[in-house]
C-alpha cells in the first residue's frame, strides 16, 4: 500500500510542492484532484520538500489534493499495437482504441556511445526533389525545417510521412492547432500510411507539460523499433513549441534566464533529443527531421540558432518552397555520389545557374537592360521555380534528374550549362524528345514554342 | 587522506546537496549510491561548493533515481586522470573512461555508473631504465623509458611527488604492465615509495614541472595557406576561431587534426556533434601520417563528450584533454589540444551556475567565466624543461557564438587571452569560399613563416580591393575608374588562388611551408606590378584566366612538369602585362631584391 499525501504545500504554475519521504529524483507521482487524476514528475528534491511538475496543469489543483507517488519514472508502452495510433504527450490514447499497457519501458533514456556509430550512408528518399536532387536526406540525419508561420510546414511533414522510404513513421506533434491534427490525421489515414505510423499529439490547448514529454516519448519508442530492426523517421513539430514550453517551466522554477528568456540549458535539452538520431550497426536507424519555426523569421533566435549548431544542416522554407540557398544536408555528400552519374552535377550546375538567374531579376529590379543570357536566365528561373521547386512536384529522383536535364535543355545550349562534357553527351536530351523524361517535356514543351 | 562519507540531501537536475559527515574538499570525487531497478550503481560526482556541514556536488552521469538519504562516499582524491604509456590512439570519454571497451561491455548505450581504468592494465611495455641507484631524482625526471608508437615515452617521477628522492631500486630493462613497480625512491627521511608507470594528476591543475616558460616563436605549421601566411599560430601559442554555425568551424579543426606539423594531437569534442567524431573515430585509423608513415592515430588521443552526454563531465573534459597534453608536452613533444567547442564548455559552467544560484553575468554567465576561459588557455605555452629540452602545448579552440554574434560574452573572454583571432564569416561560408576565416577582420599576433612586410602588402591589397569592392556596389561599375577596379581585382585574384583552398584536392588540401613561400612568392609579384589594360573588361577576362591557371598550378604536384610548365606560364603572364611597379611597392620589392 503505498502513502498517500493529502497536503499540497505549494503551487506555481504547473509545479506542486509536498512534503515527503523516500522519493527518488524523476519519478512519477498521480495527483488526484476533483477534476481528475493526473501525472506528475519530481524535478526537484530539496530535503523532504518535493517538487512536482504535473502533467495536466496546476489549475484547479487544491491544497487538499491526493498526490501517491509511484516508485518509478515516466514510461511508455511498447509493442507493434502501437502502430496506426494516435496517442497524447503522456501515452495514453486520443482515438478510440484501447489504452496500452503491457511492456512499459522508460523515456529518456542513456545517450548512444559514440565509438559505436557508424558513418552514415543510406539515402532516404522521400519523391521532393528540393531534397532527393538537392540536398538528400540521410539515414540517421537530424535535419529541422527552418521556417516563418503560415508557411506550409505541415504539408510538407504530412506528405514526407506519405512519401518517404521508411519502416515506419513517428509524428510528435507539440502545441499543434486542432486543425492541424485533424489535417495530419485525415492525410495519413486517406494516403493508407496509418498502419506505418503511430501519432504522439499534444495540441495547443493541452497542459504544457505533455508538450516537453512528445519527443522523449517519440524518440523512446523510435529507439525500440530501431533497435528491432526497423528505419524510423521521426517527424517532430514544432520544435519551437517544445523550448517554449521549457522556458515557461523554467521561469516557474525561478531558474535563472539566460538569453530571451531561454534556461541556459536550452542546447543541451535540445541536443539530447536530435541526438537520438543513430544508424544501429546490425540493427535500425533514428532519422530526425523536425520543424523550428522561427519567430520573426530571425535565424538568430535562440531556437534556430542552437537547433543549427546541433543539427546536420537546414532546410529553410520559404514561400512556399525549399528555398536552395541557405538550405543544406551536411550528410549528403555520403550518398548522393551512389544514386547515378550526374547527380551531383546536376545539383551544383542547376544551383549555380538558378543563383546567377536571382542576380538577373535583382539587376532586372534595378532597371537595368536584359541581356539574350540574362534572358535565358529568366527563362530558366521560372521553370526551375515551377517544375523543380514547387512543393507538388513529387517524383522520383531519376526523373527529377531527368528533368533537370531537360530544364537545361530547353533553356540553354549544352556549353552554357557549365556541366562537363562527358555528361552532356551521355544525357543531354537529343532535339526533337528526350528519352527518359517524357513528362517532364511533355509539360513544359508547350511553354518552350511560345518563348 | 581521510575519505568522508555523506547523505543526499536534494536533488536540482545534476547538482546534489549532501550532507557530508568529516572534511571535504572542493573538486573532492565522491560517488553516490544510487538503486537502479534493483541493481546499485555508484554515480561518479565532484564537489563543486561547500558551506558548513553541507556540500553541493555535481553529478557526472543522469540524477533520475537518487534520493534523498542515498548513501554518498567521498574519495579524498580531486577529480584526475591516469597518465602513463598507452594513451595514444585511444578514444576516452570527458572523465577518461574508453568508449570501445565500454561499447564492448555495455552495447549501444552509455550505462551509467559504469567506470572502466583508461589505461591497459594488461598490456606489458619494453622498460629501458635510465637512472642508477644512488641518484637523486626530482618530479617530472626521467627514470626510464618505454617505445609508445613512434615516440620514446618518458616514465617519469610522477609530478605529485614534491622534493628531491634517491633511487633506491629501479628495474631492469624488460616488459611490464603499466601498474608493476618499476623503481622505489626514498625521500630525504629515508621513507621510500614505490613508482609505478603510471600515475594520476588532479586535471584542473596546471602541470608545472618545468624549468620556465619561453616565448612562442617558431610556427605550428597547419598547411592552410590564409592560417600559415596571413594568421600563423605559433608552438605554444593559443587561437580560437569563433563562427556561425555551418561555417565550417569543425572541418576546419579536423583538416588541422590531420595536417599539423606536430607530434600529438588531442582532439576534445566538447558538447558538439557525435557524427563528426565518428568521422574522426572511423577515418583516423585509414589515413597515414604523411610525417612518420604510420596511421593518424597513433598520434592522436581523442576525448570525446558530445552533446548528449551528460553535461559535467563536458566541463571536465577539457581539463582531462589539457593534462594529457601537458603530460607528453613533459617528454619534449609538440603537442596540439583542439577544443571543439569551448562555447559548449562555458554553456555547462552557466548550467551549473545557475543551479547553485549563482548572481548571473552577462546572457546568465557565471561572473567567473573570462577568468576560467583565461586560465585554459593559459596552460598552453613552450617550456624548457629540466633536462634542457623544450615541449609545447598548443590550444586552438572553436567557439560557437549564439546568433554568429562575436559580441557576446564568451567570443570575447576568449578573445582577451588568445595569440590569434580566425573569425569564420557567414558571407564567405554562403559563397563556398573555404576556409571561410575573414581575411580582413582575423588576427594573428605571431610571427609566420613568411616575410611580414609582404604580408601586411597583400592584406593591404585585400582592403583596398575590398574598398572598391563596396563602393562599386553603390556606383557601379561604371563609376569606377580602372586604377581602383583592378585592386579589385587583384583583391578577387588573392582570394580564389590563395586564401581559398581546395579540401578535396589532394594536392592542393595540404600545402606545406616550402610551397607557401614559393605561392605567395608569384601573388606578391602580380600585386606589386602596376598593369596596364585597355579596358575594364580586357582586364576582367586577364584575370579570370590567369586565376584558372593559378588554381591548376595550385592542384598540380610540387615541382613536376606540370607545375613546372604552369608556374612559367603564370609569370610571363604576369610580365607581358607589367607596365612597372606600384609606388607603395618600391621600397619592399627593392629590399628583396
Amino acid at each position: 500500500m503505498r502513502k498517500v499525501y493529502s497536503r499540497i504545500e505549494a503551487i506555481a504554475g504547473n509545479v506542486i510542492t509536498v512534503t515527503a519521504d523516500d522519493v527518488r529524483y524523476g519519478h512519477l507521482a498521480m495527483v488526484t484532484t476533483r477534476y481528475g487524476k493526473s501525472l506528475a514528475e519530481v524535478i526537484r528534491l530539496d530535503g523532504n520538500r518535493v517538487s512536482l511538475q504535473v502533467f495536466a496543469g496546476g489549475r484547479g489543483i487544491s491544497t487538499g489534493d491526493e498526490v501517491v507517488f509511484l516508485g518509478h519514472p515516466m514510461q511508455v508502452s511498447f509493442s507493434d499495437n502501437l502502430l496506426g495510433r494516435i496517442f497524447d504527450g503522456r501515452g495514453t490514447p486520443r482515438d478510440a482504441g484501447p489504452p496500452l499497457e503491457d511492456n512499459l519501458i522508460e523515456i529518456g533514456g542513456p545517450s548512444v556511445n559514440p565509438a559505436m556509430r557508424i558513418i552514415p550512408r543510406n539515402m532516404i528518399r522521400t519523391g521532393i526533389p528540393m531534397i532527393d536532387v538537392f540536398n538528400s536526406l540521410v539515414e540517421s540525419q537530424k535535419l529541422p525545417i527552418f521556417s516563418v508561420s503560415g508557411e506550409p510546414y505541415n504539408e510538407l511533414l504530412s506528405r514526407i510521412a506519405m512519401q518517404a522510404e521508411v519502416d515506419m513513421i513517428i509524428l510528435g506533434g507539440m502545441g499543434l492547432k486542432y486543425d492541424d491534427y485533424l489535417y495530419f490525421r485525415e492525410v495519413l489515414e486517406e494516403g493508407g500510411a496509418m498502419s506505418r505510423t503511430v501519432f504522439f499529439v499534444h495540441t495547443a490547448s493541452d497542459p504544457v507539460v505533455e508538450c516537453l514529454l512528445v519527443p522523449d516519448i517519440s524518440l523512446a519508442v523510435a529507439e525500440k523499433f530501431a533497435l528491432g530492426g526497423k528505419r524510423v523517421l521521426v517527424l517532430l513539430t514544432d520544435m519551437t513549441n517544445f523550448a517554449d514550453s521549457m522556458k515557461e517551466i523554467a521561469i516557474t522554477m525561478e531558474q535563472v534566464p539566460s538569453n530571451r528568456g531561454y534556461p541556459g540549458d536550452l542546447y543541451s535539452q535540445l541536443a539530447s533529443r536530435y541526438e537520438k538520431a543513430v544508424d544501429f550497426e546490425g540493427a535500425g536507424s533514428i532519422t530526425i527531421l523536425g520543424v523550428t519555426t522561427m519567430p520573426g523569421d530571425d535565424v538568430t533566435h535562440p531556437v534556430p540558432d542552437n537547433t543549427g549548431y546541433i543539427t546536420e544542416g537546414q532546410y529553410y522554407l520559404r514561400n512556399g518552397r525549399i528555398e536552395p540557398f541557405g538550405s543544406l544536408s551536411r550528410l549528403k555528400q555520403l550518398v548522393n555520389d551512389k544514386t547515378r552519374d550526374d547527380h551531383r552535377a546536376v545539383m551544383d550546375g542547376m544551383i549555380t545557374l538558378y543563383a546567377n538567374y536571382r542576380e538577373s531579376v535583382e539587376k532586372r529590379s534595378m532597371g537595368f537592360r536584359m541581356s539574350e543570357w540574362d534572358t535565358k536566365l529568366l527563362k530558366y528561373g521560372a521553370l526551375f521555380e515551377s517544375e523543380m521547386m514547387d512543393l507538388s512536384v513529387n517524383i522520383p529522383l531519376e526523373q527529377a534528374l531527368d528533368r533537370g536535364w531537360s530544364i537545361l535543355a530547353e533553356c540553354f545550349a549544352p556549353a552554357e550549362s557549365g556541366l562537363r562534357t562527358e555528361l552532356i553527351n551521355r544525357f543531354w536530351p537529343s532535339t526533337g524528345g528526350s528519352p527518359g523524361s517524357v513528362a517532364a517535356t511533355a509539360e513544359s514543351g508547350s511553354d518552350g514554342e511560345t518563348a | 587522506m581521510s575519505q568522508s562519507t555523506g547523505r543526499v540531501l536534494g536533488v536540482n537536475g545534476n547538482m546534489v546537496s549532501v550532507i557530508v559527515e568529516g572534511d571535504v574538499a572542493l573538486n573532492e570525487v565522491g560517488y553516490i549510491t544510487v538503486d537502479s531497478d534493483g541493481e546499485e550503481k555508484r554515480l561518479k560526482s565532484e564537489v563543486i561548493r561547500v558551506r558548513g556541514d553541507r556540500a553541493e556536488v555535481q553529478v557526472f552521469e543522469m540524477t533520475r533515481g537518487i534520493g534523498v538519504d542515498d548513501r554518498v562516499e567521498f574519495t579524498g582524491e580531486l577529480l584526475a586522470v591516469e597518465l602513463g604509456p598507452g594513451l595514444l590512439g585511444r578514444v576516452y570519454d570527458g572523465l577518461q573512461n574508453p568508449l570501445p571497451e565500454l561499447a564492448a561491455q555495455c552495447g549501444f548505450f552509455l550505462d551509467r555508473g559504469v567506470y572502466l581504468n583508461a589505461l591497459d592494465r594488461k598490456l606489458t611495455w619494453a622498460f629501458t631504465p635510465k637512472v642508477a641507484v644512488g641518484e637523486t631524482v626530482e618530479r617530472a625526471d626521467t627514470l626510464g623509458i618505454v617505445p609508445e608508437g613512434i615516440f620514446e615515452h618518458r616514465i617519469m617521477v610522477p609530478f605529485n611527488r614534491y622534493g628531491s628522492y634517491t633511487v633506491r631500486q629501479i628495474a631492469s630493462a624488460g616488459e611490464y604492465t603499466v601498474d608493476h613497480e618499476i623503481a622505489r625512491l626514498a625521500d630525504k627521511d629515508g621513507n621510500e615509495i614505490g613508482v609505478t608507470m603510471m600515475f594520476e594528476w588532479p586535471v584542473k591543475r596546471a602541470v608545472d614541472c618545468y624549468a620556465e616558460r619561453l616565448k612562442p616563436e617558431d610556427p605550428m605549421v597547419t598547411k592552410v595557406r590564409i592560417i600559415d601566411t596571413f594568421f600563423p599560430v605559433a608552438l605554444g601559442g593559443t587561437y580560437c576561431i569563433p563562427g556561425p554555425f555551418g561555417a565550417g568551424k569543425t572541418v576546419l579543426q579536423q583538416i588541422t587534426s590531420r595536417n599539423a606539423e606536430v607530434d600529438i594531437v588531442i582532439v576534445a569534442a566538447c558538447g558538439e556533434r557525435a557524427g563528426e567524431v565518428v568521422e574522426t573515430l572511423r577515418e583516423f585509423p585509414e589515413l597515414t601520417d604523411p610525417r612518420t608513415g604510420r596511421t593518424l592515430m597513433e598520434r592522436t588521443v581523442i576525448i570525446c563528450n558530445t552533446s548528449s552526454m551528460p553535461v559535467a563531465a563536458r566541463e571536465a573534459s577539457v581539463y582531462t584533454a589539457v593534462t594529457i597534453a601537458e603530460y607528453y608536452r613533459q617528454m619534449g613533444l609538440n603537442v596540439l589540444l583542439l577544443a571543439d567547442s569551448t562555447s559548449r564548455w562555458a554553456q555547462a559552467m552557466r548550467e551549473m551556475s545557475g543551479r547553485l544560484e549563482e548572481i548571473p553575468g552577462e546572457e546568465a554567465f557565471p561572473a567567473y567565466l573570462e577568468s576560467v576561459i583565461a586560465g585554459f588557455y593559459e596552460r598552453a605555452g613552450v617550456v624548457r624543461l629540466r633536462d634542457g629540452g623544450h615541449g609545447s602545448v598548443t590550444i586552438g579552440g572553436t567557439v560557437s557564438p549564439a546568433g554568429g554574434n562575436f559580441e557576446e560574452p564568451v567570443t570575447q573572454a576568449t578573445l582577451k587571452v588568445v595569440g590569434a583571432f580566425h573569425g569564420l564569416s557567414r558571407e564567405r561560408s554562403d559563397a563556398r569560399r573555404y576556409p571561410s576565416i575573414h581575411p580582413l577582420e582575423s588576427w594573428s599576433k605571431y610571427r609566420g613563416p613568411i616575410d611580414r612586410g609582404m604580408v601586411e602588402y597583400a592584406r593591404d591589397a585585400l582592403h583596398r580591393g575590398n574598398e572598391v569592392g563596396q563602393m562599386m556596389k553603390v556606383v557601379g561599375e561604371e563609376g569606377t575608374s580602372l586604377d581602383d577596379y583592378l585592386w579589385y581585382l587583384k583583391s578577387e585574384f588573392t582570394d580564389a588562388v590563395y586564401l581559398q583552398q581546395n579540401a578535396f584536392d589532394m594536392v592542393d588540401a595540404a600545402v606545406d611551408t616550402e610551397r607557401q613561400r614559393f605561392a605567395f612568392a608569384m601573388l606578391f609579384t602580380l600585386l606589386t606590378r602596376k598593369l596596364s589594360f585597355a579596358a575594364k573588361e580586357e582586364a576582367r577576362s586577364w584575370f579570370a584566366e590567369l586565376r584558372q591557371r593559378f588554381i591548376d598550378f595550385n592542384g598540380a604536384k610540387w615541382q613536376g612538369d606540370e607545375f613546372n610548365r604552369l608556374h612559367k606560364e603564370i609569370v610571363s603572364t604576369i610580365e607581358a602585362r607589367t607596365a612597372g611597379t606600384e609606388e607603395n611597392a618600391e621600397q619592399l620589392v627593392g629590399e628583396r631584391g
